[in-house]
């Protein structure tokens, strides 16, 4: 994590709220089918994760390899509420949310001492046992085959077809991108940002580490959890898959692809890395030999990440220094 | 001791030399270059599925070995080549990406070269098991074993007792102090994915009679080497044979008496409790210099 978190200005980040606010809200216009929406939805629903995760990992300078996990047990935690005891999804939906946040906090304290690739290993290692509990205990969770998951409802609404889907995950991304922002203009975003730059230079001016790394962990993981159960109560079913380190690593790639330490770089990364698979397909057996020839070039040529990178390019053709 | 704790300890050594082995990779990639290769699995997979390819091919077994190990070796110098090199000033974060890139390319390109088949290398002398205390042996096991043993020490002698091995040592400590002293760093680093590389495809060979390959058993062996690496004290020859070895056993000792189904979790448990008591890893105190 050696690159410093220098964020846009606060003018800078309104207008990219702005320019994402318009995008989700005229992307229908391009979207010729369900299929399209379908890629859209899960665009939205990873560029959340992706936002929140950006804030551990770009901001706050900590590095996560097991945010699949809280994903998983978000997904999981509403599924068996609402699919086994029978709870208002409403209900098993917040209540799998609160308690992911909570384990996080739990987990958070002891392994958020750690650093550089200690961290990195305990936080994989977790998602690991995560994704194992997930796998083996099939009573709750119906094992590798996974379980399927009640549609998002209350009082005799239900929230179905692809178009209402996408414009709650619109909303949402949207609300999460200005929370986020927000955030990081706060004094808490900018406890973040001194302790990626030195955490010693942090606690000298009286930023509490250990306070400040347990909340951007605590807030990266609920918001990984939200989006795991909206993604199971949108798909209707949920596999152990969701919860695996490989979903892991894709999460964090994303972030580092779109660029560390911008919104909307995680919202770019999350948009860019889900639907180019689907891209990729034409390519049939070529398809993995791409996406990763498609990654390593980017990162290779763009090591700070696609936004930022793009964003200098472009002040730099206007003749305008950053 | 029980017939059954023998057979238990002998299956976690086997394992746990392989996953020494792959940790011995990551930590000599990490001291040259602070990166943590995710493609390490990839050459544990290559070297595999190259043996079985080219025994498949008609090629001897010693020799289908030595085209494996080297096929992949040079898969890591042209990984350092084309890729970490051009990228060089680069953020760590970035490098590691990098890496993820080069094993989706690698299992890619693996599915194109071979198939999604698993495949299977004949047992290196017979698949005959040996007896030991009422426990039975396979003779793969004991190459597994004498091999790992023998590339160990080959290892020391070349980091203590020639210069290519001095120069890896001396950019690990100080990569600044070294280029000062005329050491091309550049070839260092070349040189030491070319050797984890090799590391890496040698694990493959050695395990594939025991527990077949096929396009994906990177991920699985990359990750456990990478969690041996850590356990050990990331960074640390010795402490990546311990982490490996102590892997290895922890995982066989909890899968025979506790659960086979929640392995995995016993290691990671105790690899976390490891990492939350023992920061630094089971080789001890913390270093301002890490050597191979």
């Amino acid at each position: 994590m050696a690159s410093p978190a220098a964020a846009a200005p606060p003018s800078a980040s309104r207008k990219g709220l702005v320019a994402l606010a318009a995008a989700v809200a005229l992307l229908p216009l391009a979207l010729p089918n369900n299929y399209t929406y379908e890629v859209a939805i899960v665009v939205g629903l990873n560029a959340i994760v992706c936002v929140g995760l950006n804030l551990l990992i770009g901001y706050a300078g900590q590095i996560s390899l097991g945010h699949a996990g809280f994903f998983g047990l978000g997904a999981y935690g509403t599924a068996i509420l609402a699919a086994r005891y029978g709870w208002p999804t409403p209900a098993s939906l917040a209540a799998s949310v609160a308690a992911v946040a909570l384990l996080a906090w739990a987990i958070g304290r002891p392994i958020l001492r750690l650093k550089g690739h200690a961290l990195a290993m305990a936080t994989l290692g977790m998602g690991i046992i995560v994704s194992v509990v997930i796998a083996t205990e099939d009573g709750y969770t119906g094992g590798p085959d996974g379980m399927s998951v009640p549609p998002l409802g209350f009082a005799g609404f239900v929230l179905a077809g692809e178009r209402a889907w996408y414009w709650v995950v619109a909303g949402l991304l949207v609300a999460t991108v200005w929370l986020a922002q927000n955030l990081i203009d706060s004094p808490r975003g900018r406890a973040w940002r001194a302790l990626h730059g030195s955490e010693v230079a942090a606690s000298a001016i009286g930023i509490d580490p250990a306070r400040h790394k347990l909340s951007a962990f605590v807030l990266s993981a609920a918001l990984a959890a939200f989006a795991g159960a909206l993604t199971a109560h949108y798909s209707g079913f949920i596999t152990p898959a969701k919860a695996s380190f490989l979903h892991s690593i894709e999460l964090v790639t994303m972030v580092v692809f779109g660029g560390m330490a911008s919104s909307m770089g995680a919202v770019v990364g999350a948009a860019v890395l889900t639907t180019l698979p689907q891209l990729l397909t034409v390519f049939k057996e070529f398809e993995m030999v791409m996406l990763g020839a498609v990654l390593m070039l980017t990162m290779i040529f763009m090591p700070q990440g696609l936004v930022p990178t793009l964003g200098r390019a472009l002040a730099a053709a206007r003749g305008r220094p950053r | 001791m029980s017939a059954q704790l023998v057979q238990f300890l002998l299956t976690g050594l086997t394992v746990g030399a392989i996953y020494a082995l792959v940790a011995l990779g990551f930590a000599i990639i990490f001291n040259a270059s602070h990166v943590i290769n995710f493609a390490q699995g990839e050459f544990v997979m290559i070297g595999g599925m190259a043996a079985a390819g080219c025994v498949e091919a008609g090629l001897p077994l010693p020799l289908a070995a030595l085209v494996a190990v080297a096929g992949a070796m040079l898969v890591g110098l042209a990984l350092e080549k084309l890729a970490v090199e051009p990228a060089r000033g680069a953020p760590v974060v970035t490098l590691i990406i990098i890496t993820i890139g080069a094993s989706i390319l690698l299992r890619g390109l693996a599915t194109l070269v071979w198939d999604k088949k698993i495949h299977s290398v004949p047992a290196f002398s017979g698949e005959a098991p040996l007896k030991l205390g009422g426990a039975t042996l396979l003779p793969q096991t004991l190459w597994v074993l004498g091999a790992t043993v023998l590339t160990v020490a080959l290892l020391w002698w070349f980091f203590n007792r020639t210069l290519t091995g001095k120069a890896i040592l001396a950019v690990s400590h100080n990569r600044l102090a070294a280029q000062l002293m005329g050491i091309s760093v550049r070839r260092v680093l070349l040189v030491s994915f070319g050797l984890s590389a090799a590391l890496g495809a040698l694990a493959g060979v050695l395990i594939a009679p025991i527990s077949f390959t096929s396009w994906d058993v990177g991920v699985m062996l990359g990750l456990k080497g990478f969690a041996a690496a850590i356990l050990g004290g990331m960074g640390s020859g010795p402490g990546a044979i311990i982490g490996g070895l102590a892997l290895g056993l922890i995982e066989a000792l909890g899968a025979g008496y506790l659960s086979s189904a929640y392995k995995d979790v016993f290691a990671f448990v105790i690899i976390l409790a490891a990492l939350i008591f023992l920061p630094d890893g089971l080789a001890g105190r913390r270093r301002s210099t890490e050597r191979v």
